[in-house]
């Protein structure tokens, strides 16, 4: 069967359980007795495993295999969660996360996850990492014997189950010669040897201390596998330094006589252990079902999910279907422009009509692109926790309005600009528990992270409680650095210093850490957040914390703009940027160092003449006694553009002037208008410097 | 033998020159321009193309003939040439030929006062007329143009 067609599907399921597998242990880790949550995950576990094996993805689904296991015993109370378990799964999803994206590029999904393999299964076993290997120590010379190593019923039920099945079940006892050099290495060799052609149900010593050298020239472990006995005793053979091997097959009856061994070695066993004995009996009637039947129960366990109608739709169709509309939306403003000119009451009424109902259709296909910011925020407060760890920081993520949405062209660009300033405040906002104790603020700090609508645009904060900016070493850092000169920074007040932090080449983090403080960072998000046609703004109080502001546009393929007419020529301004328009008297303009301002809200604003930057031929508003102008604004300041006349507010949408056109500074794009014409979008950014 | 291959003819001045036709979008009479403002002389703005916004360029001021007046025959060329879409005016173009790629020769060092590399070959046909084969990778070439305006400024 061609798996390629299902591929896509795949990966997309994949990352949607691998999301909400993140998602589910960030609750549980906040809350470990609620065996609610391990449901969940379980079933997503369960659901990816059963996927990953019908296509084929092998490492994938025994990983996934291994974390259903320490699920399952956490779910039927077994085993309690504690901090390494947590760290383990995680370090699992990561390892399953980074399978999906090699098969996402391409690749064969395959990975070295023996390590996190080992590692759950020790959980499983009950085994606590540090103590575990002093018990494995302590028990050595008991076991060093000749006594075959012990198994619990969980194993055992896996090897009598293979041995059903008719897989050759096998004891292999190796020997390393005892001038090898680099033991741990040839016993890897066997290893990895091994588990080419079949699986290692149990060794000892365990897979761990073996790593670590923490065994004498021997080791002997349980096989599973398709091969003769004499075929894997040549396979090691061939491998150097190997002393000797025995490998000898297991049937259902001396397998039985070691499950009577087991059942004696529990008894004796270390205090964790009776816990892991007792829940193996469930494990292994759970491992053996979705090993018989893992499509059957993969359908079931899908229906644990909130159940949600939709359907999944490539984004290019989505393109074509706005493109295909803004032609639509352009045609029934043409019509609309005809019909009021022809006077015939039918057609007003057809065309009413028709605006009426693409009017509902732009809503709809706008919503169509629109998607809630949530996507790009669900893989935040994994990102904290762990940066958090890794800092020794405690930091609580709280968002809020993770559900408003915005275009898909906007927030595929906004993920990478978010996650710098969320780790530039976790870094550099948080303080170190001590400092924070000494300030007299909880041990724990709180990032806010909220989206929110305001007008036509969504908003996006980070706030967090933590140092806040110092202005005064801002100034001083950003003078030591050329970004501005002693006497610029004598005039600035504390927000025109905060705004420094975006300027190119700056950053005031003494220590460079790896998670941020290069000095390129905030300018680089800054530049990106502005390519979106949004602004970001910090505002900070010393010792309280800092807000980042992120403003972004709606959509960026449909605004709102201000029509002008200069001369013979129309331009469209964006109405975001826009903060008033009004007239000016000749006599108001006055002229300061060869520049011509006018006066608003108490301030001087530089006037500028949109005929003169733009050359138009058959206009000058020098000629006119009273003018109109455009009052528009890049963050914090104002420019005046003169036009000739307001033509009114439109809906527009935005095209690109084509590839041969080289960038004109000033303009932004065109819109085509109602009667069909061409008119340029302006881009009033350009002209504040 | 090699080839044929189907040509449009047009106009400017009294030379006649040629595009492949497959590299031709489509011809349309003289429409709206939209100006865009401080860019090179010779590009005349942009025009509504059923929706989709395309630049225009004049295609004797690209070659530094002196620019005529629009006229009845005034006709847009639509090109797409290394998916850019581009449109040249042009003094008229109403003709479609087929050419064999043999008849083709390597241009002279200069024809019409057009620098060679513009040209991809002149073509004889029939008795007394020639057709000068435009390279429109040459033509669209934006390294080109920035020398070009060095050269003026």
């Amino acid at each position: 069967m061609d798996m390629n067609q299902y591929l896509s599907m795949f990966i997309d399921e994949s990352n949607d359980h691998l999301q909400s597998l993140n998602e589910s242990m960030m609750g549980l880790e906040a809350n470990p007795e609620d065996i609610s949550i391990v449901q969940v995950i379980f079933r997503s576990a369960h659901t990816l495993k059963g996927m990953a094996a019908t296509m084929g993805f092998e490492d994938l689904a025994s990983l996934t295999h291994q974390m259903e296991n320490v699920l399952d015993l956490v779910r039927n109370n077994k085993l309690r969660m504690q901090d390494f378990i947590f760290d383990t799964l995680f370090k699992s999803l990561d390892a399953l996360e980074s399978m999906v994206q090699d098969i996402t590029a391409g690749g064969d999904g395959k990975a070295d996850v023996s390590a996190i393999v080992s590692a759950l299964q020790a959980i499983v076993r009950g085994e606590v990492p540090s103590a575990g290997t002093a018990a494995a120590a302590s028990e050595a010379p008991v076991a060093a014997g000749d006594a075959p190593i012990l198994l619990d019923e969980f194993q055992f039920s896996v090897l009598e189950q293979s041995i059903l099945e008719g897989h050759q079940v096998m004891y292999v006892d190796v020997a390393i010669r005892k001038d090898c050099q680099l033991k741990a290495v040839r016993a890897y060799m066997v290893f990895d040897l091994l588990e080419r052609s079949g699986e290692v149900v149990k060794s000892f010593p365990s897979v761990q201390d073996i790593e670590q050298e923490k065994f004498d020239y021997g080791f002997s472990l349980y096989y599973i596998t398709q091969k003769e006995a004499s075929e894997i005793q040549a396979m090691i053979m061939n491998l150097s330094e190997i002393e000797k091997v025995s490998a000898v097959a297991l049937d259902q009856e001396s397998l039985k006589q070691l499950g009577q061994d087991t059942v004696a070695a529990t008894a004796e066993a270390p205090p964790e252990a009776p816990e892991a004995a007792a829940s193996a009996v469930s494990v292994a009637a759970k491992a053996a079902a979705p090993a018989e039947a893992p499509k059957a129960s993969a359908a079931p366990a899908r229906t644990g999910g909130a159940p949600s109608r939709t359907i999944r739709v490539d984004i290019e169709r989505l393109d074509v279907l706005m493109n295909l509309f803004s032609e639509l939306l352009i045609d029934r403003v043409r019509l609309e422009q005809l019909a009021s000119e022809v006077q015939n009451g039918d057609l007003t009424e057809t065309v009413e009509h028709m605006s009426r109902v693409s009017g509902d259709l732009q809503n709809i296909v706008m919503k169509l692109r629109m998607v809630p910011v949530d996507t790009v925020f669900n893989r935040f407060p994994r990102m904290i926790r762990d940066l958090a760890k890794s800092l020794d920081k405690k930091v609580d993520l709280v968002v809020t309005g993770a559900e408003t949405e915005m275009d898909r062209t906007v927030i595929d660009e906004i993920g990478d600009p978010l996650v710098h300033l969320l780790r530039n405040a976790v870094d550099h906002g948080i303080e170190s528990i001590p400092d924070r104790i000494a300030a007299g603020k909880p041990e724990m700090g709180t990032v806010y992270l909220r989206a929110f609508h305001s007008g036509n645009h969504v908003f996006i904060e980070i706030e967090e409680d933590g140092v806040g900016i110092n202005s005064e070493k801002v100034l001083q850092s950003a003078v030591k650095k050329g970004v501005i000169t002693s006497e610029q920074a004598a005039g600035m007040s504390d927000e025109e210093a905060h705004q420094l932090l975006f300027a190119p080449g700056f950053s005031t983090a003494e220590v460079i850490s790896d998670v941020s403080g290069r000095g390129v960072g905030l300018d680089v998000v800054k530049a990106k957040i502005t390519s979106l046609g949004g602004n970001v703004t910090i505002y900070s109080t010393p010792g309280k914390g800092t807000n980042f502001s992120v403003q972004l546009p709606l959509t960026l393929s449909i605004i709102a703009a201000m029509l002008v007419r200069i001369g013979s020529e129309k331009y469209a301004i964006p109405l975001s940027s826009i903060v008033e328009t009004g007239i000016v008297k000749q006599n108001q303009i006055r002229t300061i160092h060869g520049n011509k301002m006018i006066e608003f809200r108490n301030a001087h604003i530089p006037l500028l003449s949109l005929s003169k930057l733009f050359s138009v031929p058959d206009y000058d508003e020098s000629t006119e006694e009273e003018t109109e102008i455009v009052v528009v604004r890049k963050g914090e300041r104002l420019v005046a553009l003169a036009v000739q006349d307001f033509i009114g507010q439109n809906e527009i949408v935005i095209k690109n002037l084509g590839k041969y056109l080289p960038e004109v500074q000033g303009i932004s794009g065109a819109t085509i208008l109602g009667d069909g014409q061409v008119a340029l979008i302006i881009d009033p950014n350009a002209f504040i410097k | 033998m090699a080839e044929d291959i189907k040509v449009i003819v047009f106009k400017l001045g009294a030379e006649e020159y040629g595009i492949e036709v497959d590299k031709v979008q489509t011809i349309e009479r003289m429409m709206p321009i939209t100006r865009v403002p401080k860019t090179y002389a010779f590009i005349k703005g942009v025009i509504n193309l059923r929706g989709v916004v395309i630049p225009v360029i004049d295609l004797r001021g690209r070659f530094g003939i002196d620019e005529a007046e629009h006229t009845d025959q005034t006709r847009i060329i639509i090109v797409n040439v290394n998916e850019m879409e581009v449109g040249f005016i042009v003094d008229s173009a109403n003709d479609v030929i087929d050419l064999n790629r043999d008849s083709i020769d390597t241009p002279p060092d200069v024809v019409g006062g057009i620098r060679a590399k513009y040209l991809d070959g002149v073509a004889k046909i029939g008795e007394d007329r020639l057709l000068i084969m435009l390279n429109l990778s040459e033509v669209l070439n934006k390294g080109e143009i920035i020398q070009l305006e060095s050269l003026e400024g």
